[in-house]
């Protein structure tokens, strides 16, 4: 399926690896079940690896192994299921992950703007999706009321900047 | 009251346009309606049995003049002329054309209104006391908090697909107007031993089959942290709520199976960390921005007892019923706080014309009445009266059919829409309402029973708060047949309880006399000065289920 990140059509880089299926020689996404099961020789091979947590999947449960990982995939096993969204929020502000996080499943254009301001940063999106509706699902909304991993200013920051300061 | 700024209004305005998208969408079969439904539930977008309905916000309940006229257009337009108040606060049109609804939100946003977040899984608009700013005995008025609450839910990033739907009401005082026990969060605004103003939270309460009283999450929370703790206990939710199965998805699952305790633990740990991070610290300049708008009218300094208002009511019986009846102490001298019945005897609860809309907006600005309130028991309030302009707004509300002097009495009914509109609905309410509403219509016999508070559901959802009601009402389907369980005992007040079942349902034609025979028994037991809740509490249920089960 194509992949959006950062904003355009890349490679996909990763081949998606069942549970019993050999490694291919460059970079692999694993279940959690298999990054447990063979988890040094997995670290041990020097190629980008990814994990693909499942809805029901803490991202906790990687622990300090994230910061050994190049991608985290995320599933959305149906649209209604917003797990996801606290998974990506956690691994940004509390595991400190910076690597790619990537949306895979069943989810809507509308949630686009949501995924990407909890800090998803790579889109595998339908065949003949368009990187200008990818463009529109971001701007449908320009200003945001609260706080997420994306670093946008508020709008509350944004009253502060416009207001007068004292004894200006 | 808060008005928008340009952030609020363009927010509103893209919101809007964002929602024609989805529609245009919809209509051309790009979106599948299960595609569809979650984003128009999300926008109030109910498909019912005969048509679409629209529920459109009022935050904290709080409305102006300018908007009255804006939802009595509205009801004329693009609906059947009436609009119907809900037990959050909020107004759901009946009868709209999906083609119609972006324009409708449209001119919602003109006068700062929109249908936002009051449904599906998310945080939902959020409802407060509606004598706020007026009670004697609050802390501070709730709304600042509510509309603070209202801004960082809206379109919230992470919390917008939640297991399912999620309410917050907020009160500033001990007397609870507001059904704090019965929210999957809550806010009381509380003092602490130092005088420092704080909140208190509760989560864990609801209604639905499963009713549940809320427990304390945190006991203090202070003014700048409470974003940061109210994300880590949607947190928590979002994580471990159930999303197996829709009637165990509500947070009062989740906290009944993990326990208070546990609860606590693991939003205290959630909270720790949001809140070493920072980026959820209310700024100072942002909360005293909020609390301006709702600094309290200048109250003109006026003696208590008015003359006018005094002389006007010796001399009419009408006036003196309603003003005993439907006015609650205010905060300021010389002022008053009347509820306006939506409940006119034989009428449908919370049902209101576009010509009574209109004719209370013309009320407010002729009386520079700012405001008026919608409350959770589906009647309006004039916060801020002038007690001297009593006699006039009395005369003009009464023109209107908004005299009904019956607030907080036994016809002064909460009812869902039950099967008449809903299709969740097992039965019908209105009719219910309207049946026990007639039987009870003497003036004179409602205030010898005094404080009653009859609540009425179509279905086990409970969206007529049956488990709070003093008399709750749940209708039931037996083989296509409607039956009516009679509930007793319940309470959404300070003194939160849920009811019980008294026995074996009723039949259609029999459930008016059931409540009749077990307010019959109330009054030949009741003690001096005891309220029907207080006389079951002490009694118990066997002398009622005696009395109503005895003819059969």
């Amino acid at each position: 399926m194509p992949l959006i990140k950062n904003g355009a059509f890349v490679e996909d880089p990763y081949a998606i690896v069942t549970d019993d299926a050999p490694m291919p020689a460059n970079g692999a996404i694993v279940s959690l079940a298999r990054f447990r099961r063979d988890r040094e020789s997995l670290l041990a091979r020097n190629t980008p690896l990814g994990v693909k947590l499942a809805s029901s999947e803490p991202p906790d449960a990687l622990g300090e192994d994230v910061q050994r990982l190049s991608v985290v995939a995320l599933e959305f096993p149906k649209f209604r299921d917003g797990r996801g969204f606290s998974w990506a929020r956690m691994l940004r502000t509390r595991l400190g992950y910076e690597g790619e996080i990537r949306a895979v499943g069943d989810y809507l254009y509308d949630q686009i703007a949501f995924m990407h301001r909890v800090g998803i940063d790579a889109f595998q999106v339908r065949e003949n999706f368009t990187l200008a509706e990818f463009r529109r699902a971001l701007d449908e909304i320009t200003d945001v009321y609260q706080a997420s991993a994306d670093g946008r200013k508020t709008i509350w920051q944004l009253r502060a900047q416009a207001l007068p300061k004292p004894g200006a | 009251m808060y008005r928008y700024d340009e952030f609020d209004a363009r927010f509103v305005a893209e919101r809007v346009e964002q929602f024609r998208y989805q529609v245009e969408r919809r209509l051309s079969g790009e979106l599948t309606e299960d595609e569809f439904k979650p984003l128009r539930l999300m926008n109030g977008l109910y498909l019912q049995l005969h048509a679409y309905m629209l529920r459109i916000a009022v935050p904290y309940g709080t409305l102006s003049a300018r908007q009255l006229r804006t939802l009595a257009h509205i009801a004329r337009r693009y609906d059947k002329g009436y609009g119907h108040f809900t037990t959050r606060q909020n107004i759901q049109f009946n009868w709209p054309k999906l083609v119609d609804v972006p324009d409708i939100l449209a001119e919602l946003a003109t006068v700062e209104m929109h249908a936002l977040q009051t449904s599906g899984n998310c945080i939902r608009n959020v409802t407060a006391d509606h004598f706020a700013g007026a009670a004697e005995d609050e802390i501070e008025d709730p709304r600042i908090i509510a509309e603070i609450v209202r801004q960082w839910s809206t379109l919230h990033p992470e919390f917008s697909y939640l297991p399912r739907k999620f309410k917050i009401a907020v009160s500033g005082t001990e007397a609870d107007r507001a059904a704090l026990r019965f929210h999957d969060v809550a806010i009381q605004i509380v003092r602490n031993g130092d005088g420092e103003v704080g909140y208190r939270v509760y989560a864990g309460g609801g209604m639905g089959r499963t009713p549940y009283i809320s427990h304390v999450v945190g006991d203090f929370v202070a003014r700048s942290d409470i974003l940061a703790f109210l994300e880590a206990v949607m947190r928590v939710y979002n994580q471990s709520g159930r999303r197996d199965n829709i009637y165990k998805a509500r947070i009062k699952i989740l906290v009944s199976a993990l326990g208070p305790e546990e609860m606590r633990r693991q939003v205290a740990h959630e909270f720790d960390e949001i809140r070493s991070t920072g980026t959820l610290q209310l700024p100072q300049e942002e909360i005293d921005r909020i609390a301006a708008y709702f600094e309290p009218p200048d109250f003109e300094q006026q003696y208590d007892v008015c003359d006018i208002f005094e002389t006007a009511r010796a001399d009419d019986p009408e006036l003196r019923a309603w003003s005993e009846i439907n006015l609650a102490r205010h905060r300021a001298s010389g002022y008053a706080i009347a509820t306006i019945s939506l409940k006119p005897i034989g009428g449908v609860p919370g049902d209101c014309s576009h010509e009574q809309l209109d004719g209370l907006a013309a009320l407010m600005d002729d009386f520079q009445l700012a405001e008026i309130r919608v409350s959770h028991e589906q009647n309006l309030v004039l916060p801020h009266v002038r007690k001297r302009d009593l006699p006039a707004i009395f005369t003009r509300l009464r023109a209107l059919g908004l005299a009904t002097p019956n607030a907080g009495l036994i016809t002064d009914i909460i009812a869902c829409p039950g099967l008449d509109y809903c299709d969740l609905a097992n039965a019908r309410a209105i009719p219910i309402a309207q049946r026990i509403s007639e039987r009870f219509a003497t003036i004179a016999r409602q205030r010898d029973i005094g404080e009653l508070k009859i609540k009425i559901s179509g279905c086990i959802n409970a969206c007529g708060h049956h488990h709070a009601g003093h008399i709750g009402i749940l209708g039931v389907d037996k083989k296509g047949v409607e039956y009516y369980q009679l509930i007793l005992g319940g309470s959404g007040a300070e003194d939160a309880s849920i009811g019980e079942i008294l026995g074996p349902a009723f039949g259609e034609h029999e459930i008016v006399d059931a409540v009749e025979g077990v307010v019959e028994l109330y009054l030949e037991r009741r003690q001096p000065g005891e309220r029907f809740l207080d006389a079951y509490r002490r009694l118990g249920p066997e002398p009622f289920k005696e009395r109503v089960y005895a003819a059969h």
